[in-house]
């Protein structure tokens, strides 16, 4: 039975209630994790390697040495996050060890387990997963998690997919809300979910827990994209630093998250930023090398 | 409210948690520090977590030179219950307007009160820290009540703001 009222998930979620109208960003150095931290970010992404280095270099993409998060952790103030593989449930017990903040359970890392997800019930440590519609959404927040962002396209610095996940899920939980009982024992069913949760989304017309955009933003405007279309807040992988000024793309980023309905602020953070990250478009990428297939 | 002019017309402010360094730097990005000062001299405001942390005259051991507003004497260490794993609930038991209550509220790597100056009411504790302060229009709390359904902290708030 899912109970969201339980004491120890109710301050999971209430982290990740704190970090709404926020950036979060990925990091591969303790130097990085301050210029975010100085730029605004709310929390860190601590890697080893940002997203579309890994989509560069290929192979098996596995947690990061615990250096790299210790150093990160010991730089700045603000919640550090890192990611363990999909239902990699001892790396998840490593990062609660050395008390990381923020578990992502990620698709940008190689999935360790075909077929489950790690059981986010017994952890003390909120999770993060990725989703990329509402039924995925909904799996991951039975199994536990604090946290729902979209997949996106990691790595690509193209936000058409983030974008596509976000009204994704925006429309089907809107039509959740008006639809009749025994119409929603059906989309339990589909789902793979239990109906008391259905039932939930259909009465608030809202994931329980905090819905952030991820994969893809690379620009102040992307990000505020994200925000006009339902997200609470957003991760940036690649998109700062990876491009020619992080620490001004940075800053931009987290004024015009913070102030997504003020398109005068929007403008005013999008001059003179330097070259974006280079980018790969989305639908360029064959389904057997996309990381949101995950 | 994220602007200066957004302060117009308002009767009273309340500062949730989120991340006092991010909510500094976007203080001062965007000119609301002397607002925010001016406001809180003429009008009940009311700070949790990061809200308290902003409020402080004085941030402990502090690592990411966070600039409090110096609206309640009090000195905080931030993250001092520790980090997110430590986080916790509790049931505290507050005595406000001569009647005791008991109220749900989250501490999530909450901020501790290590100095309170002596003009400073010290309305609740939590072994032997104080976890909710007052001094006139400044309320500071420690912990989370935005995360709750109790309504009894801003029921006394409201009492603020009509007296």
């Amino acid at each position: 039975m899912i109970d969201f009222h339980d004491d120890k998930h109710k301050v999971k979620v209430g982290l990740a209630e704190m970090l709404k109208g926020g950036v979060i960003m990925d990091v591969t150095s303790d130097e990085q994790a301050k210029i975010a931290e100085g730029s605004g970010a709310s929390a860190v992404m601590a890697l080893e390697r940002v997203p579309s280095d890994i989509r560069a270099e290929g192979g098996v993409a596995r947690m990061a040495d615990l250096t790299v998060i210790e150093k990160i952790k010991r730089a700045v103030t603000i919640p550090v996050m890192a990611k363990c593989r999909i239902g990699h449930f001892l790396e998840a017990r490593v990062l609660e060890a050395i008390e990381v903040d923020f578990i992502d359970e990620s698709e940008v890392l190689t999935p360790a387990d075909e077929k489950y997800h790690v059981d986010k019930w017994p952890f003390k440590v909120p999770f993060v997963c990725g989703c990329r519609n509402l039924g995925e959404a909904l799996r991951r927040i039975s199994e536990g998690a604090a946290m729902i962002r979209t997949k996106g396209e990691a790595g690509t610095g193209d936000v058409s997919q983030a974008v596509k996940h976000l009204r994704e899920i925006n429309s089907v939980m809107k039509s959740l809300t008006v639809m009749s009982s025994d119409e929603l024992y059906g989309v339990a069913k589909e789902y793979r979910v239990s109906i008391d949760l259905v039932r939930m989304v259909a009465e608030i017309g809202k994931l329980p827990v905090p819905n952030f955009a991820a994969g893809g933003i690379a620009t102040p405007a992307d990000a505020a994209l994200c925000m006009h279309l339902g997200a609470e807040a957003v991760f940036v992988g690649s998109g700062i630093f990876k491009s020619d000024n992080p620490e001004k793309r940075a800053k931009a980023i987290v004024n015009s998250t913070a102030h997504w309905e003020n398109y005068a602020i929007i403008a005013e953070n999008s001059y003179d930023l330097g070259k974006p990250m280079k980018g790969i478009d989305a639908k360029s990428i064959p389904e057997d090398e996309q990381l949101q297939v995950r | 409210m994220k602007l200066p002019e957004d302060l117009n017309g308002l009767k009273a402010l309340i500062v949730p948690g989120g991340e006092s360094t991010t909510m500094e730097i976007l203080i001062d990005r965007y000119r609301l520090r002397q607002p925010l000062i001016d406001f809180a001299a003429r009008h009940p405001i009311y700070g949790t977590c990061a809200g308290m942390i902003l409020f402080s005259s004085n941030v402990d051991d502090n690592q990411a030179c966070v600039r409090p507003l110096n609206l309640i004497d009090i000195d905080v260490a931030r993250i001092a219950y520790g980090r997110q794993v430590y986080s916790f609930d509790r049931q505290l038991e507050l005595t406000l307007n001569g009647g005791v209550h008991g109220v749900s509220v989250s501490f999530i790597r909450a901020p501790r009160v290590t100095r309170v100056g002596p003009e400073v009411a010290v309305l609740a504790s939590l072994d032997a820290s104080p976890v909710l302060v007052e001094r006139g229009n400044v309320l500071a709390a420690s912990f989370h009540t935005e995360l709750n359904d109790d309504t009894v902290l801003l029921n006394y708030f409201l009492r603020k703001i009509r007296a």
